[in-house]
């Protein structure tokens, strides 16, 4: 069970848990995991082409997965998967 | 016979000051005063370190730990830094030079000392602590007082950097904010007060920055960073703060300060969340390499919608006080390729890594050569949705 870290702005859509375990090999198929538990997530996530949405940065541990390989970029069970929006609150 | 260590086969180099000026204005090399601390802070040659003559053989070690670290020494007038490069060479240091002349040749030559005397007893005093701190002494306290930095906001984050900076004796803090005080602004605003609500925040921060350090000079922008004014207003600083609270600024002002090559420390805050990153233009990604393009406006609400903890504004307003400080005075790791969160709700920091994008449109090798400065995109537009307020 990968870790999955939720941003404020998304609590609202996952009862505000900001953190849920779950399963998945993947980056894609954790945050697939999340979208079906948590089915609110899913526009905020990824566009109509299923593709994460480029204003969204995932980050597996301390690693952008963009500089990784993207979504296929592998998930151990002690990795953390974290979904960080871009703030511009001064 | 000219010193020779046995090891290493290292020679003693004289060097004339003009050549040393080089190497120093070059960097990437360790200047190593050997005289005094009287001395020294009478003056002494910017940037450099210093060992006394009788410590070097004790301390030398711990204050140059690369032995092939280029090591130009000097001293008054070139008699005692000589003996301790060979001194050093004998401790198998291999790129040492002795400065001919000293500082008093240098001072001959006209080239620039930084001393005490460049503060007044009133700043020595005010200053003390920073004085006593090896990375700030009397020219990095100089340094600060001689530097600029623009603050965009005065708002939460901009309030606390800006008491800070103010007291640390930046000596010329601009400010640019087009709003007014407001009654719910002094939860964390701390540099207003609230006798002063209806003022413009830049006047009010003017007052409170006055009032703690007569040092400062202030310049007040009582505007909106607009693509029309942004590069005249940011060119005058050496380091810009971004405590600006929408999103379109924040792309106008990345794209410019890339463009001029100015280091932006940005942070932003919401609820109980903060983030911090330093970008360099140059030495690192910028804004646009961590977020490419804005999130909706459902994903980014305003503090003013949101709400905010007033002391997140005060702890990462202060986070990029310290990262302006190191920036001004070369020291220390500044966030440069790192982004700083913090979570005040479980009091953690995390350390995310931020790369440079090779396709940032701004800063990448592919990104268009830059021929229309003062051009720039319809922010609003691209921001879709976010307005500038």
């Amino acid at each position: 069970m990968a870790k999955v870290k939720i941003p404020p702005v998304l609590r609202q859509h996952t009862g505000n848990e900001s953190e849920v375990e779950l399963e998945g090999d993947t980056v894609g198929a954790v945050l697939e995991a999340l979208v079906s538990q948590h089915p609110d997530t899913r526009p905020q996530l990824f566009g109509e082409d299923d593709e994460l949405n480029r204003f969204v940065n995932v980050y597996l541990n301390d690693e952008d997965v963009r500089v990784l390989e993207g979504l296929g970029t592998t998930v151990s069970a002690d990795d953390t998967v974290m979904i960080l929006p871009a703030m511009a609150g001064g | 016979m000219e010193p020779k260590s046995a090891e290493t086969g290292t020679v003693l180099e004289e060097i004339p000051v003009e050549r040393a000026r080089d190497e120093i204005e070059a960097g990437g090399i360790v200047l190593l005063d050997t005289r005094e601390p009287h001395e020294h802070s009478a003056a002494h040659i910017d940037g450099c370190i210093l060992i006394p003559p009788a410590m070097v053989a004790d301390n030398v070690e711990q204050q140059i730990p690369d032995r092939s670290a280029r090591v130009i020494v000097y001293c008054a007038a070139g008699t005692r830094s000589e003996a301790a490069a060979r001194q050093m060479i004998e401790m198998g240091y291999e790129d040492v030079a002795n400065m001919v002349g000293g500082i008093a040749e240098w001072q001959q030559q006209g080239l620039p000392v930084v001393s005490e005397a460049s503060l007044t007893p009133e700043q020595r005093n005010r200053y003390s602590r920073h004085l006593l701190l090896p990375e700030v002494g009397a020219d990095g306290q100089v340094r600060m007082l001689e530097s600029k930095v623009l603050l965009l906001g005065a708002g939460g984050l901009g309030a606390p950097t800006a008491l800070y900076l103010a007291a640390a004796g930046i000596g010329t803090i601009g400010i640019v904010d087009d709003d007014v005080v407001d009654a719910s602004n002094l939860q964390r605003q701390v540099i207003h007060d609230t006798t002063r609500i209806g003022e413009p925040k830049t006047a009010s921060a003017r007052q409170a920055i006055e009032a703690l350090n007569p040092d400062v000079e202030v310049v007040e922008y009582g505007t909106r960073l607009e693509a029309e004014n942004v590069l005249e207003i940011i060119g005058a600083y050496d380091v810009i703060v971004d405590g600006a609270d929408n999103f379109p600024t924040r792309y106008l002002l990345n794209d410019a300060s890339v463009r001029l090559g100015k280091p932006v420390v940005s942070a932003s805050i919401l609820g109980f969340d903060g983030q911090i990153s330093t970008f360099v233009p140059g030495e690192g990604p910028c804004y646009r390499c961590l977020y490419p393009t804005p999130p909706p406006p459902e994903l980014a609400p305003s503090c003013s919608a949101n709400g905010v903890l007033g002391v997140m504004a005060g702890v990462m307003g202060l986070l990029q006080a310290n990262e302006v400080i190191k920036l001004v005075l070369g020291i220390g790791e500044p966030l440069i390729g790192r982004l700083l969160l913090y979570e005040a709700l479980t009091t953690r920091f995390t350390e995310l890594r931020v790369r440079q994008d090779p396709d940032c449109p701004v800063c990448g090798p592919e990104a268009p050569e830059i021929e229309d400065l003062g051009k720039f995109p319809d922010y609003e537009a691209f921001c879709g949705g976010h307005t500038g307020s």
